[in-house]
């Protein structure tokens, strides 16, 4: 018994031991010795997408949604939202109806292609990714008020500003120095 | 004519009621005029190297020059961007970029030892630093691994007439300028940029992905 009693503690020590040695080793290496955790505050996949469709009281609830949950707590919104911004939507240039259109939208992450170009739009791909040149805002008024083929209510469907105001770099960052 | 003033009735009826900033610059009262508030995020191929992604965070949007100088990360925020490999818009890779004492650190892509709205702190696997790039220095690049990283204000990337949208918005016009006029001319960001190869996140195919902000607990 006491020799069992013996080899516990030196177990307990032998712990004890190797948790200490396993805080000093955190310390030599400026590592956080808690686990740091966080809450989110603030999400975004597509460009407007909260600020367009989401209602007034129910933004910070959306930013604070997981995105696999969206879709089935905001789709049926978004779909009246939709069809309060434009009351003739039909289909738009993508063929999608109403329900289709914001079921996609309403799960608000960004789709990225791993194999080759990827931007917004550029007339031919769509949605594979998001560069720093697209016009994503001429693009997502397209898709509201264009229509079926891109030509209803021009004057909505494209706010005329289609390039931003300095060049982006060729290397990385990329992003223009500040002004 | 009639179609037209339904249809502006339409919108001024439904928007005029919203807070509404473009892309997502000041969307929601929760974060506006916080160091958490996300104003965009790009996500593409490099421009450099085909076999690399390109991801972007802008966070404090519309900083004026002055302003820019004495902006700063909160070093309580985490950013965190969210990379989806499988199609369930569930986070199967994470990189997290922490703000400490003037420097940034990136760490991943790393399985996530939670998904969804909480998020706890991977250190145990790739992470690169540099110093946080103050106003009017050249950028800091750190790279580690294949990965590079950059942390500090630019000029904010994002371009639309929000201003005229917000004369349609409030039925003081009835359509877009042409040419427009870019609100967000002269106005700078904090911008978090990570470099990362393919092959560290998925390979090819797909991925969904997103960024979020995330305040210490």
């Amino acid at each position: 018994m006491k020799i069992i009693n013996n080899k516990i503690w030196m177990l307990a020590a032998a712990l004890l031991l190797s948790v200490g040695f396993t805080s000093c080793s955190d310390d030599d290496d400026e590592m956080p010795e808690m686990p740091v955790n966080y809450a989110q505050e603030d999400q975004m996949g597509r460009p407007a997408i909260n600020t367009v469709f989401v209602s007034s009281s129910m933004k910070d609830n959306f930013n604070t949604t997981a995105p696999s949950a969206q879709g089935a707590a905001y789709q049926a919104a978004f779909e009246s939202r939709l069809l309060a911004l434009n009351p003739n939507y039909s289909t738009n240039a993508l063929g999608m109806d109403a329900t289709t259109f914001t079921t996609a939208l309403a799960t608000d992450v960004l789709s990225v292609s791993l194999d080759g170009t990827t931007t917004f739009f550029d007339g031919t791909n769509v949605l594979t990714g998001r560069a720093l040149a697209d016009d994503v805002i001429s693009v997502e008024l397209l898709l509201i008020f264009g229509g079926p083929d891109g030509t209803a209510n021009p004057g909505l469907s494209d706010d005329n500003v289609d390039a931003n105001d300095k060049a982006f770099l060729s290397s990385f960052p990329y992003l223009a120095t500040p002004w | 004519m009639k179609k037209k003033t339904i249809l502006s009735l339409g919108i001024l009826a439904l928007l005029a009621t919203a807070i509404v900033y473009a892309a997502d610059h000041i969307d929601a009262p929760g974060v506006t005029g916080t160091s958490s508030d996300i104003t965009d995020y790009y996500a593409f191929q490099s421009p450099e190297n085909n076999s690399n992604i390109v991801f972007v965070a802008n966070l404090q949007g519309l900083l004026s020059p002055s302003a820019s100088t004495s902006a700063a990360f909160d070093e309580n925020v985490m950013v965190e961007f969210n990379i989806d490999t499988n199609g369930d818009a569930m986070e199967d890779l994470v990189i997290q970029c922490t703000f400490k004492d003037g420097m940034v650190t990136a760490y991943g892509p790393v399985a996530p030892i939670a998904t969804g709205t909480s998020s706890t702190l991977v250190t145990t696997g790739t992470s690169v630093s540099t110093n946080i790039t103050t106003y009017g220095s050249a950028a800091s690049i750190g790279s580690e691994g294949g990965i590079k990283l950059f942390a500090g204000p630019r000029d904010d990337p994002f371009f639309m007439d929000f201003a005229q949208y917000g004369e349609i918005i409030g039925g003081n016009a009835s359509s877009f300028n042409d040419p427009g006029a870019d609100t967000f001319a002269g106005t700078n960001v904090m911008s978090v940029v990570v470099e990362v190869p393919k092959s560290m996140i998925g390979g090819s195919g797909t991925i969904n992905t997103w960024v979020t902000s995330n305040r210490e607990q």
